[in-house]
């Protein structure tokens, strides 16, 4: 179980707005975390907090195919990304790092910034509304990589 | 249950040793080329290493340093040398290093590296521009190219498809980038999410590099990947570059495969397009939308979109005898030494320096706000590349216009947004 406040964006977050191509000249999770959302949201690395939680709208993390994207988010601390769609090569990527991307179009709309989240292994409750959304089901394989931790723990 | 297949779907089917898959399925299937770059690559390099792992077929990976290459500052240099001692350790004689280096999606099909029917993966969004040539191509990140590197396997899922219809030619001024940002224009930004561009119609109409570019483009209407089927002109193309092609290598789709949509495009009724800041989908026509007096400070001729011998000609031939409009900073970036030597043979690089523009070294450079071409705060460019999101060429408070090379080039003389026909 882990808690977390949300930080709310709206459609086609980009992963060059998630971290901006002048920060790929270095992959360490320090300049990562340092930069994260930068572009969108210039006190995200600042704010952010271990378990937090983004919600997003539509398409989060189109554009380029950098892992540096996830990567920036897992070690800001966040524990999930939560969108009513997601960009193919990022959820490949967040699934292969172990970062936790939910796909639920309702929650994403209704669940609002700086709202309290916890996450559960079925569902996610909103402390804010007290709502509570079930998790979707996952795709037996994905389920697997994820719980490994990525997909190098899981080939292993 | 129909047992028929889209042409991506029989790709799939073969390497995963299957006679049949289907839309949604997950197949583990075997990688014929796994690409990086100096972005990319040193992040798959360190979880490669972290878990132990080699390269398993050091022939079927290729290394492409082209992002912030000749390396910009240190820490592009260090990531630079990261990948040269991995190449080195690994035996990898795919590696590209400045010099004989181009941008990757450029260099890779010139290379003669990319074969019909086969299967492709890269670090780069943009490795769908490959299925102009027959193959299934698709851009993964960091740890899946370190998984195929280490394994020569990767898994996927078998995407559903969108036929996308090409009727007639295009007009003079109108090119694969036009028709593309129309299609990305109707589909929108995230329509084509997880599934394949399938084109089919008169795709003979277009000449290779046309295919190259709208292939390219796929990514930005959220696409896994792009197909053309093997016509008379790839096979030319192909064989070119030292690719012979066997009966067993043209795939063509299936009749009666499934499609979740047909789109009709039009080829002969397009104009030249300009998507507007800031989303590919944000497409408008010159000639046909008023779309007013837009002055530009830059623009940029070049990527992996545009960088090509074609799209260096169609810019030197508007720019021939005139000069570049004051204020504004023309950068030329032919995407390949082919293409630079070859700009060179043809005097297109003496038209360039005589306009007054800039020509680069290759480089994916500015297109992704790295170097060679930055945007300050309020400033706007037009550019041949792909995405115009805020902030991607430089300054969130920056726009991006994108447009062939014809209109970028026009607009590079006049000043502001300007279709060929104006000059």
């Amino acid at each position: 179980m882990t808690t977390g406040k949300v930080f709310k964006y709206g459609d086609n977050v980009n992963t060059d707005v998630i971290i901006p191509a002048r920060y790929l000249n270095d992959a360490s999770a320090e300049n990562l975390r340092a930069h994260a959302m930068e572009d969108i949201d210039a006190d995200f690395s600042k704010n952010v907090r271990k378990g937090d939680i983004v919600v997003g709208g539509n398409n989060f993390g189109s554009g380029s195919s950098r892992e540096h994207a996830p990567l920036a988010l897992k070690a800001s601390g966040v524990s999930a990304v939560i969108a009513k769609s997601f960009a193919r090569i990022f959820f490949r990527n967040a699934v292969n790092i172990g970062l936790l991307v939910l796909e639920m179009p309702e929650a994403a709309d209704e669940i609002a910034e700086n709202d309290i989240l916890t996450l559960d292994d079925d569902k996610i409750t909103d402390e804010t509304t007290g709502k509570t959304y079930p998790l979707p089901p996952m795709d037996g394989y994905v389920k697997d990589i994820l719980e490994k931790g990525g997909l190098m723990e899981a080939m292993r | 249950m129909t047992t028929k297949m889209t042409a991506t779907q029989k790709i799939f089917a073969r390497h995963a040793g299957r006679d049949f898959v289907r839309a949604g399925e997950l197949v583990t299937a075997d990688v014929d080329l796994v690409l990086g770059n100096d972005i990319t690559a040193p992040v798959a390099i360190g979880e490669l290493r972290r878990a132990g792992g080699s390269v398993k077929y050091p022939d079927k990976v290729v290394l492409v340093l082209d992002h912030f290459v000749p390396a910009k500052d240190i820490k592009s240099a260090e990531q630079c040398k990261a990948v040269r001692d991995f190449a080195r350790e690994y035996g990898i004689k795919h590696f590209y290093d400045a010099g004989r280096s181009g941008i990757e999606h450029a260099l890779l099909p010139e290379l003669g590296l990319i074969r019909p029917a086969s299967l492709v993966v890269g670090a780069d969004s943009h490795t769908c521009t490959y299925g102009a040539l027959g193959c299934f191509s698709t851009g993964v990140g960091s740890t899946d190219m370190a998984a195929a590197m280490m394994s020569g396997k990767l898994w996927f899922k078998v995407p559903a498809a969108i036929k996308v219809t090409l009727r007639g030619a295009l007009p003079r001024y109108v090119t694969g980038k036009d028709a593309v940002l129309a299609l990305i224009g109707i589909l929108g930004v995230d329509g084509a999410t997880y599934k394949s561009l399938e084109f089919f119609g008169d795709v003979s109409s277009l000449s290779v590099e046309d295919r190259l570019t709208m292939c390219n483009m796929a990514v930005e209407c959220g696409a896994k990947n792009a197909f053309f089927p093997v016509d008379a002109a790839a096979e030319d193309y192909l064989r070119s570059r030292g690719v012979t092609v066997s009966d067993d290598d043209r795939i063509a789709a299936d009749e009666g495969a499934e499609y979740e949509r047909e789109v009709v495009l039009d080829l002969s009724s397009l104009a030249p397009a300009v998507a507007f800041p800031h989303l590919p989908s944000n497409v408008r026509f010159l000639g046909k939308d008023d779309i007013g007096k837009i002055r530009i400070d830059q623009v940029v001729i070049g990527s992996c979109t545009n960088g090509r011998i074609g799209d260096m000609r169609a810019a030197a031939g508007v720019m021939k005898g005139h000069k570049v409009a004051d204020g504004v900073r023309c950068i030329v970036i032919p995407a390949t030494p082919e293409v630079y030597s070859a700009c060179l043979d043809e005097g297109i690089i003496r038209i360039f320096t005589d306009a007054g523009a800039v020509v680069s070294t290759p480089t994916c450079g500015p297109c992704l706000g790295g170097y060679m071409g930055i945007l300050a705060a309020g400033e706007s460019a037009v550019a041949t590349t792909n995405r115009n999101f805020v902030g991607r060429m430089g300054s969130t408070e920056s726009k991006v216009y994108l447009a062939s090379p014809y209109v970028a080039a026009a607009s590079a003389l006049t000043g502001y947004i300007s279709a060929p026909w104006e000059v």
